[in-house]
């Protein structure tokens, strides 16, 4: 599975609150192990404040111009609105991971050819197998399965990293939610 | 697995970390988009090391805050973002004409007026010129990367001891706002900092009064100080440019870009070489000094056109043109408000020179100072019905 | 070495000045304080601020602490006194000597720090920095020269100018109907929780003086023993932008400043039997459930 791409170009989004911000630390931490080019460009503003929140990810061996994608090859959605402001700027070849639980009609969106679809209702899994908040790492697992984007066990030492220490608890839930996404 | 020395950590954050690195106890300012985490940070940090954050009433009276703590002796620093640093003018040009030390730090955007929050590069004229009234310039540094937020705001705070001035880091909202890996600058020994002898720490009956002022009413004394000044500026210039150049040894094609802009700048200059368009990258670090020594250089090296690309309508540009005067054309290329140029639009400017065809219109406008060239719409928009 | 101050005899027109306000038989203090350089005042004749300037003096002579004093000179006709204190001195940017002086006691806790403002200074330019500081409780000193005019600039309209009173600005009289109403900032401040001493003085008599001293030296003392923010407001003449001979000004004070300005303590928190001014807003916050986490830890 683990077919080390040497670019990532992957925007995470979806409602504030989703931890699409906290997906993409963890990805950008996974190219930081790697030693690779990394950067992690938040929206900012008004939209912060209860509506939609998305995040750039840069990995690469290049060192990153412009840290805003505007091509990404991989987008992660947690809602309705996400898939339709990303879905179609994936290029041709690029992953789609949806949510479905709150993009129900996200195979009404155009994408580019070649674009892989991942749908699944993660926020639903997540409850159902007792990992309440954590379908944003679902996601991020499922995005691991599909592109390889680091070793396995970068992608683990990056969720102890992110999990601050004061949330140790959290550090086990993490881990089964990224297996889960991976195995989905 | 590497690189372990290098933590992932958000540019505001970082300019804070490295602020307190370099020996800043004292931070005072004011909340604005996008800056406000480097305040957070020092708010929470600063305390648990025996330093003191003051949320002033305004970006007035922050930089009036630093002006005392500086003449006090310290390490200070204040730091907004567009709308706010406008307010500070008045500080910094006192601290200019007082000989006091400081860090101001600008994470701009869009301007002006309220603007908007979205990075933005329209201060260079308030940062290179005139952030305050009178005869004075201060050193301002432009970081393009997370690590360099570290790296020049450590320079900063040495460069405003060295040279008694106020040191500016001008960055803006993209650098701000982004998280990268940073290796992160040592912790500064306190007792290896300056000593400031002129500082108003108190006489203890042992010396003379100190005296921090600006004031001088007597135009012959006015101008000694102001000559005096100007001195130290010329060493600055002679020893304090600084710049990166990438692919500019045999360049024809010089871009010249900043902070933000030189990220997609470089991208640009990358794709245009894949090309096979002998492009370059001149990147300011330094913006006042000016990298005059730089455009020299690359002159030498058979430079023959440079294209300035800005996140405003062409203030750099004039610079450039300085700099060059005369020995290779100029022109500009840059977006405004917030939009960000994507690479594809600077390759094209950069195909555009190569091809000796003119510049992108706006381009022009600018360095020629003439009537944009694209047809304009003269009915007022009651006129076409909207 | 700080030059060494030799006594100075007071010319005669200021002998026969100062001497007719003093009681017969009664010496002359002549002996100019440690605390002022042998700069001499630019000060207009009659004017006020080199007796409050002097007072100030005194007190640090008194208190011991030329050493460790900072002062921050204003904007407005006190601009130079950084010239006459012989303590280390900022000229501040006009209305921010709150701000400066805060940046100043916030590195050196230990200094003693007083900031000499005048009316347009402290309560128009700088009413932000004055009330914010004050709030704030920041453990400084401030010496408020209140004459009702802006006098450097040649007599134009305060915050603090009387009801139709004739500046060079409001030439028909303050219309308060257009310009609104003097600030009262002993007032203002005195409801403000960071405040730990208000007092309003003047410098018309010998025993006005006395108390303005009296004040002055209070407000320093509170900084020393950390009470916290003291402000004296010296309610103050300016014969040549009033348009008066010296005694006519202090006439023109006593019929008109002074009853829009009443005289007194208008917050005094030692007083009241706090030991500091946050043990008196703990206590004047004391049904809010929220002010009072972590009192009596």
């Amino acid at each position: 599975m683990a077919k080390t791409t040497t670019e990532l170009l992957c925007v995470l989004s979806g409602f504030g609150g989703q931890g699409v911000l906290f997906a993409g630390k963890v990805l950008a931490n996974c190219g930081l192990i790697d030693g690779r080019h990394v950067s992690w460009m938040p929206s900012y503003g008004p939209e912060m404040r209860g509506g939609t929140a998305n995040c750039s990810v840069s990995l690469s061996v290049e060192p990153i111009g412009s840290p805003f994608i505007t091509r990404p090859t991989a987008v992660i959605a947690m809602n309705q609105p996400s898939v339709e402001k990303f879905g179609p700027t994936i290029v041709p070849g690029g992953v789609c991971v949806i949510d479905t639980t709150l993009a129900m009609k996200a195979d009404e969106i155009e994408m580019a050819e070649g674009v892989t679809r991942c749908m699944f209702p993660a926020t639903k899994i997540a409850e159902d197998e007792g990992l309440k908040g954590l379908a944003n790492i679902i996601c991020l697992g499922k995005l691991w399965a599909e592109t390889g984007f680091c070793e396995h066990d970068v992608l683990t030492a990056a969720i102890e990293k992110c999990v601050p220490p004061k949330k140790k608890h959290l550090l086990e839930p993490n881990l089964r939610a990224i297996e889960l996404g991976i195995n989905l | 697995m590497a690189e372990n020395a290098r933590v992932l950590m958000k540019g505001n954050e970082v300019l804070a970390e490295a602020a307190m690195r370099a020996g800043c106890r004292f931070f005072f300012g004011y909340p604005i988009t996008p800056q406000t985490e480097l305040a957070a940070y020092m708010a929470k940090k600063l305390p648990l090391i025996g330093g003191t954050f003051l949320q002033a009433e305004s970006e007035i009276a922050a930089i009036n805050m630093v002006y005392g703590a500086a003449a006090a002796g310290a390490r200070v620093m204040t730091s907004s973002s567009s709308p706010g640093v406008s307010l500070k003018g008045e500080g910094v040009s006192y601290m200019a004409g007082a000989d006091v030390p400081g860090v101001i730090v600008n994470v701009e955007r869009g301007g002006p007026g309220l603007g908007g929050i979205q990075p933005s590069q329209s201060d260079y004229f308030q940062a290179t010129r005139a952030l305050g009234h009178g005869d004075f310039y201060m050193p301002v540094l432009a970081p393009s990367t997370v690590q360099e937020m570290a790296d020049l705001i450590y320079l900063a705070f040495d460069l405003a001891d060295q040279y008694r001035t106020p040191a500016m880091i001008l960055a803006d909202g993209m650098i701000g706002q982004m998280m990268e890996p940073v290796e992160l600058p040592p912790e500064r020994d306190a007792s290896a900092l300056p000593e400031k002898p002129w500082a108003t720490t108190g006489t203890k009956m042992q010396r003379e009064h100190n005296v921090v002022n600006s004031l001088y009413l007597s135009p012959e004394k006015l101008e000694d100080t102001n000559r005096e000044r100007f001195a130290r500026y010329a060493e600055i210039r002679e020893t304090q440019q600084r710049q990166e150049l990438m692919m500019c040894d045999d360049a024809e094609i010089v871009v010249v870009a900043f902070g933000a802009a030189s990220r997609i700048a470089r991208t640009a200059v990358r794709d245009a070489r894949a090309k096979g368009i002998k492009a370059g990258l001149l990147r300011p670090i330094t913006l006042w000094p000016y990298p005059t020594k730089a455009i020299d250089q690359v002159i030498e090296n058979g430079a023959k056109q440079f294209l300035s690309v800005e996140l405003n309508m062409g203030q750099m540009v004039e610079d450039v043109r300085l700099a060059a005067n005369g020995r290779a054309d100029v022109s500009f290329y840059g977006r405004t408000g917030g939009v960000l140029p994507t690479p594809e639009e600077v390759l094209e400017q950069i195909e555009k020179l190569a091809a000796g065809e003119a510049p992108n219109a706006s381009a022009r406008a600018t360095v020629m100072g003439s009537v944009l060239p694209q047809p304009i719409d003269r009915k007022s928009s009651y006129e076409r019905g909207e | 070495m700080a030059a060494p101050k030799t006594p100075i005899t007071l010319p005669d027109y200021q002998q026969e000045r100062i001497g007719s306000q003093i009681a017969e038989g009664e010496k002359i203090k002549s002996a100019r304080p440690h605390a002022l350089t042998d700069a001499i005042f630019n000060y207009c004749p009659g004017c006020t601020h080199g007796i409050v300037n002097r007072l100030v003096a005194e007190c640090i002579d008194e208190l011991g602490i030329e050493g460790k004093t900072v002062g921050i000179a204003p904007v407005g006709c006190s601009v130079m006194c950084y010239d006459f204190f012989n303590c280390d001195m900022i000229e501040a940017a006009h209305g921010r000597a709150p701000a400066v002086a805060t940046g100043v006691k916030r590195v050196h806790p230990d200094n003693v720090v007083f900031a000499y403002q005048g009316d347009g200074d402290l309560a128009s330019i700088g009413t932000a920095e004055t009330v914010h500081a004050a709030t704030r409780g920041e453990k400084i000193t401030v010496i408020f020269i209140n004459n009702a005019i802006y006098g450097m600039t040649g007599g134009q309209m305060a915050p603090t100018s009387l009801p139709n009173q004739v500046t060079q600005t409001s030439p028909y009289g303050r219309d308060v109907s257009k310009v609104g109403y003097p600030v009262r900032i002993a007032e203002l401040l005195s409801t403000l929780d960071g405040v730990a001493y208000v007092e309003r003085v003047t410098c018309d008599s010998r025993a006005h003086i006395l108390q303005a001293k009296k004040a002055i030296k209070k407000a320093f003392q509170n900084q020393i023993d950390g009470v916290g923010y003291s402000l004296v407001e010296v309610v103050a003449t300016c014969p040549t932008n009033w348009g008066m001979t010296p005694q006519d000004a202090f006439q023109w004070l006593r019929d008109n400043m002074l009853p829009y300005y009443p005289l007194g303590v208008y917050k005094d928190v030692t007083a009241d039997g706090f030991a500091n001014a946050a043990e008196a807003a703990l206590e004047r916050a004391k049904d809010c459930p929220i002010a009072q986490q972590g009192r009596g830890e």
